[in-house]
């Protein structure tokens, strides 16, 4: 799956669950301090991108997930793993 | 040799609470130093403000009180019981436990007491084993007792946890029955994730991983509630409330969500004013849920309990 088509899916699953505008998320901002998404809303996150992409994501790597890009090359990375 | 005769079914005869007549609210912790305001605690855990133990308020005390008014409110003494069970994870020391003085304490001096250590889990198994007491005629009237002074195990400063957790106490009167009252057990645990919130070796205060357990609590305890429910013979649209132990309000909306709850369940939400009050969660927000007149004697209530071990048991019970 192209990174663009990743981004696209991953902003709407933050929208749904965190309420950021889907315009915000761009790969160059950071969940916490730029999107205001939290420690829990990231694990919920998570767990709908697992359900969606049928990949696993670690607590231990979820807490390196620091920016939106960050996040999609994980994606992209485990999805070809997979 | 012989055994007891059984009897098939066991109920909540009556309920009773105790909450500490302090309170703090969310700015009054910011005051002690931790690093939060109200609206940072609101958003992330759905707590306004929680119950505070004064000094001479302990885990054997609270639940004294609560046992009383449990048995007050069954129109019974402590002459009528003759087992208690105290589930608890903050009684100040390990030896003695707490049951056997909540026993003297109530006026049922010298019945079988113990206590039991399921942590936030707690309730839930004590109730299941109480009932079962009953229920193979070991006991013939049981007081089921969740009592915690959590404030004596949190680092203030520790966000992390010190926002989440407050003191009270609850009891139930558990007694024979003609018709089903308390349903069968729906419990396990997972011990790999023993680290996830505890009081490690060399702290002393409660250390936890909120993402991990929320991704835990959130993902799989949706299906015990449903097993709850199986075991029971209940179908979730049966409930007239849902009363899950209240650690976070956002595991409780993940947990009505995963089950796909119908409009129709009561959800208790007593965590707002009341915090994460651990074994005494349960009974006390189903206490919270009879005093609003959200529920009524004779209704169907699930309940799941879920905590450090990790633990969890849940049961479907008829609301006394």
């Amino acid at each position: 799956m192209p990174q663009q088509e990743i981004l696209a899916q991953l902003a709407q699953i933050v929208n749904e669950i965190a309420g950021v505008p889907v315009a915000d998320i761009t790969p160059e901002k950071t969940f916490l301090d730029d999107l205001d998404v939290d420690s829990l809303s990231m694990v919920e996150i998570a767990t709908a991108a697992e359900d969606k992409w049928g990949i696993r994501i670690p607590d231990d790597d979820l807490k390196e997930l620091k920016t939106v890009g960050d996040a999609v090359n994980y994606i992209e990375k485990a999805g070809v793993a997979a | 040799m012989r055994t007891p005769q059984t009897v098939a079914h066991s109920r909540i005869a009556a309920i009773g609470e105790h909450r500490p007549a302090a309170t703090l609210s969310n700015d009054e912790l910011a005051a002690r130093g931790v690093d939060t305001n109200d609206e940072w605690i609101r958003t992330r855990t759905g707590i306004q403000r929680r119950h505070v133990a004064g000094p001479d308020e302990t885990v054997v005390s609270m639940g004294i009180e609560a046992a009383a008014k449990a048995l007050a409110n069954a129109g019974l003494g402590g002459h009528d019981i003759d087992l208690v069970v105290l589930a608890t994870c903050t009684i100040a020391r390990p030896i003695p436990g707490g049951s056997a003085r909540i026993a003297t304490g109530i006026g049922a001096a010298g019945v079988g007491a113990f206590d039991v250590n399921a942590a936030c889990g707690g309730f839930c198994y004590a109730l299941s084993v109480a009932s079962d007491a009953i229920r193979v005629g070991n006991a013939q009237r049981a007081v089921v007792v969740g009592s915690e002074k959590l404030t004596d195990f949190l680092d203030w400063p520790d966000r992390g946890t010190s926002i989440l957790f407050g003191d009270g106490a609850a009891a139930v009167v558990v007694e024979r029955a003609d018709e089903p009252g308390i349903g069968p057990v729906a419990w396990g645990s997972d011990g790999d994730q023993y680290d996830s919130v505890w009081i490690p070796e060399d702290d002393w205060a409660i250390r936890m991983d909120g993402p991990a357990v929320f991704r835990w609590a959130t993902t799989q305890l949706a299906p015990v509630a449903r097993r709850a429910c199986e075991l029971a013979g209940v179908e979730l649209s049966d409930l007239a409330a849902f009363v899950p132990h209240q650690a976070n309000v956002r595991i409780i909306d993940g947990l009505v969500r995963g089950l796909k709850l119908p409009d129709t369940v009561a959800v208790a939400r007593d965590i707002a004013t009341t915090g994460n009050t651990s074994s005494a969660s349960v009974p006390l927000a189903l206490a919270s849920l009879i005093n609003a007149g959200s529920v009524s004697s004779g209704d169907l209530a699930l309940l799941l309990a879920f905590g450090a071990g990790l633990t969890y048991a849940g049961q479907v019970v008829r609301v006394p």
